[in-house]
């Protein structure tokens, strides 16, 4: 086990009293940053880079390595309080995470993103330390029509979650495919429903459709029912998880990681398509039925793929020397602070900096767990606002955010606009999961398809060129013929219980 | 809470309108952090802050959207301050066409031009290819069987660049394959995986991964060779074609702004530009000192504009 000496060696470089106060100050500045509205990870780096410059290699990495945990933590403590996920990666976490906010368990919904983020970090970072060189070389052979099918299996898996009413689903659904058309077309470069203004030509941020149909919407939604509803106090819950919040949280926390990690390592794998897929194999394997009501599982899974995937960054960025990430370009152009260019040598010409920094991840990892673990209670307090005070805190919350990205005016007009669909939505009995999934996954798809469609000059075949592609086209096939005989078996075994796992989606 | 709401105040302080005297400055990049501009820009600003060279605080915005053109249409809109600085280049100005913004750079307060880089055609290292004759005559005798790709969306230099290059060998750029990938860390591992035959993308990124053999340069854009582990490389010039493509980045401040306060910036960018901590910013990032000021730089955007809307008409793009 040589690596695993070297990474003893980095540890014990990197664990000194001077450098654990280094990561604490790391952690605690990325987890402010990362809860202000508007700055994901890669700002937050950004931002704080100027401050490691002037420390020595080993110090700047573990402080390094404590803002971008504590960035990544950061986002989703605002998704779970107040519904406005900071980044795409954490809008998953929102869905459940608030809920169970609500219900006053907010404390162990931010204790189970906690101990899933440090699971799925620790394990991520250790298949980054022993297997980088070997995974880079198989994430490269991973071509489009690989991702096309992965994304395929991601759209099949959300009819899963179309709600009691299948008419309304696909509705919500193509909804979100539609919003995911809005901008430049890729390969002609021609505007597609932008109606002539500028900022639409990009794609919408993820961050602002989701914040304006679940903060905005929900808002409105409570604004104009509460005078005819009676008030609503979020209970006082138990400040820690109880043994059936253990007990439910860490079979997610694995599943998650597992999803988590291969698609960070793929060099256009990402955070979405894991933390959604993560969620919705969470709910179909729930047997609770309180999806959409709060389950601890929806949290776990989500934050552990979340973690993962941002270990799992780590691999083409040291095994390869690529920045497939906004954050990974800002690490990268930091080391080459250092005189290290990055390339397929990192890994060995500059052993002792890489093992360095793997120690650095796992320690401010650690210290992340050991200073948020305490504080989740506190968080979770917040939520004793008065009801008219709190929402006018996330409104101006999810205002500030989507103004802070550009200083743009436009961008709160956008989100006005989202939060007025989200309370449509909620009027009409539309469900708002499809229409999410539906953003994130139509440009995705799309883009591959089209980059599959021009390698290959529009022959569909190319589709099937890659083995993975295959596997996965099998599966779904299976899935989807299987599954009138999963149901049947299923209705017999639970004819007793009662099912209401679906009705809550609207909420 | 009371701390987050105390950085919440602290930042958007950093908002507020200054008079005209003040020594304070904005730099806007208009892309993402970790981007080309966005090195440009904070490399050019942490030289001005270490000397403290304008005797204020500087503060960086990323304004990002629409490769660009979001942030060059609200430069024009800030008529006369005097206090802004924005890191422009060839992407910005590609970018303005294609979004359709009518904002040209030119009309802006050109400031400075900092840094130019060198494009390279990358192919994996078992690439049919070993010299860029070959793959002229592959391209030439059948457009379709050859695929392209670059790190920027049509008309960004890695879309123009191979467009350009296909001209110049006479081929017509309509017929070119070109996939736009998001970036040179997908364009690389498109390479290495051989999803695609040929990659254009700047220089720099990818020292690493053709010093370790993993890829290979066939030609390389400049008037003259570059240094270091692409000297081997020829220039396109070299290989008989006749096509110079530069990438490069430079500074605007808003229209109107008046013509002493204009010398004032261009004095503020030739005094970093001296520095030495400049000097080993370019030689770390792998720029070409391409220091021009005034009329010159503006020659220069006038010449860039017309070549990108050429291309790009070429292409019906436009």
């Amino acid at each position: 086990m040589e690596n695993f000496e070297l990474l003893m060696g980095g540890l014990e470089s990197a664990l000194t009293p001077m450098n654990l106060l280094y990561a604490a100050i790391g952690v605690l500045l990325g987890t402010f940053v990362g809860v202000l509205p508007g700055i994901g990870p890669a700002m937050a780096i950004a931002l704080l880079l100027p401050v490691t410059y002037r420390l020595e290699p080993t110090s700047a990495f573990i402080m390094f390595a404590g803002l971008y945990y504590g960035g990544m933590y950061g986002g989703s403590t605002t998704s779970i309080l107040l519904n406005t996920p900071g980044e795409s990666a954490s809008v998953m976490t929102a869905l459940e995470g608030n809920k169970m906010a609500r219900a006053g368990r907010g404390a162990q919904a931010l204790a189970t993103a906690a101990v899933g983020s440090f699971i799925a970090g620790t394990i991520g970072t250790l298949l980054v330390a022993f297997f980088s060189p070997a995974l880079a070389d198989v994430a490269v052979d991973l071509g489009a029509p690989s991702y096309f099918a992965l994304m395929v299996l991601a759209l099949v898996m959300t009819t899963t979650v179309l709600g009691t009413s299948a008419l309304r689903g696909f509705a919500a659904l193509f909804l979100g495919l539609t919003i995911g058309l809005v901008g430049l077309d890729l390969n002609t470069g021609q505007p597609r429903l932008t109606f002539g203004v500028t900022q639409l030509v990009d794609r919408l941020d993820i961050v602002v459709v989701a914040v304006g149909i679940f903060a905005l919407g929900e808002a409105l939604w409570v604004a104009a029912h509460l005078r005819r509803r009676p008030a609503h106090v979020t209970p006082v819950g138990r400040p820690w998880m109880g043994r059936d919040d253990w007990g439910r949280s860490w079979k997610p926390w694995l599943r998650g990681t597992a999803f988590g990690f291969p698609f960070g390592a793929l060099p256009a794998g990402g955070a979405e398509l894991p933390t959604f897929l993560s969620y919705l194999t969470e709910r179909k394997l729930s047997k609770r039925g309180d999806f959409g009501r709060g389950a601890i599982e929806g949290v776990a899974g989500p934050e552990a793929a979340n973690n993962a995937s941002a270990a799992g960054m780590f691999v083409p960025m040291l095994a390869l020397g690529l920045p497939v990430t906004a954050t990974a370009s800002v690490m990268l152009s930091a080391l080459q602070g250092y005189g290290i260019t990055p390339g397929p040598q990192l890994m060995t010409d500059h052993a002792d900096l890489v093992w360095t920094l793997l120690a650095s991840l796992l320690i401010g990892n650690t210290l992340l767990l050991v200073l948020n673990l305490p504080l989740a209670p506190l968080w979770a307090r917040l939520l004793r606002i008065p009801r008219p005070q709190l929402y006018a805190g996330i409104l101006f919350f999810a205002c500030l955010g989507a103004y802070a990205t550009n200083l743009d005016p436009f961008d709160i007009a956008l989100l006005l606009a989202f939060g007025l669909l989200g309370l449509m939505m909620r009027r009409f009995g539309l469900p708002v999961l499809p229409l999410i999934l539906g953003v994130i996954l139509g440009p995705l798809m799309e883009s591959k398809l089209r980059e599959a469609l021009t390698i290959s000059g529009g022959d569909y075949v190319v589709l099937l060129s890659e083995p993975l592609a295959v596997v996965i086209y099998v599966l779904i096939a299976l899935f989807i013929l299987g599954r009138p005989f999963i149901v049947r078996v299923r209705a017999r075994a639970e004819r007793s219980a009662t099912v209401e796992d679906e009705k809550e989606l609207v909420d | 809470m009371l701390l987050v709401t105390c950085l919440i105040a602290a930042a958007s302080a950093c908002g507020v309108t200054r008079g005209e005297q003040s020594r304070d400055l904005d730099m806007w990049i208009p892309n993402s952090p970790g981007g080309g501009y966005d090195q440009t820009g904070r490399a050019a600003v942490g030289v001005l802050d270490r000397d403290n060279l304008t005797g204020g605080d500087i503060q960086v915005t990323n304004i990002l959207g629409a490769g660009g053109s979001v942030a060059m249409s609200r430069l024009m809109s800030e008529e006369g301050n005097g206090n802004l600085l924005m890191t422009i280049g060839l992407g910005v100005v590609g970018s303005t066409y294609s979004f359709g913004v009518d904002a040209r750079p030119q009309d802006a307060t050109p400031i400075a031009q900092l840094i130019e880089e060198q494009e390279g055609v990358l192919v994996p290292a078992d690439s049919p290819f070993k010299t860029i004759d070959d793959l002229v005559k592959a391209w030439s005798a059948d457009p379709d069987s050859v695929v392209v790709g670059g790190g920027s969306s049509p008309g960004g230099p890695d879309h123009l660049f191979p467009m350009q290059l296909a001209e110049a060998a006479g081929i017509d750029p309509k017929e070119v394959k070109y996939v736009s990938y998001d970036g040179g860390g997908p364009l690389t591992s498109a390479l290495l995986g051989e999803k695609i035959d040929v990659g254009f993308s700047g220089l720099a990124e990818f020292e690493g991964q053709v010093e370790a053999g993993e890829l290979r340069v066939l030609a390389t854009s400049g008037d003259e060779r570059a240094g270091g582990v692409f000297a081997d490389a020829p220039t396109l010039t070299e290989s008989d074609l006749d096509l110079v493509f530069l990438n490069w980045r430079g500074v605007l401040a808003p229209p109107g702004i008046s013509e002493k306060r204009r010398q004032e910036l261009i004095d503020l960018l030739t005094r970093m530009h001296d520095s030495e901590q400049w000097q080993q910013a370019l030689k770390d990032n792998g720029w070409t000192d391409a220091f021009t000021t005034g009329d010159d730089f503006d020659d220069l955007l006038v010449e860039q504009d017309q070549r990108v809307s050429s291309t790009l008409k070429e292409l019906d793009l436009l």
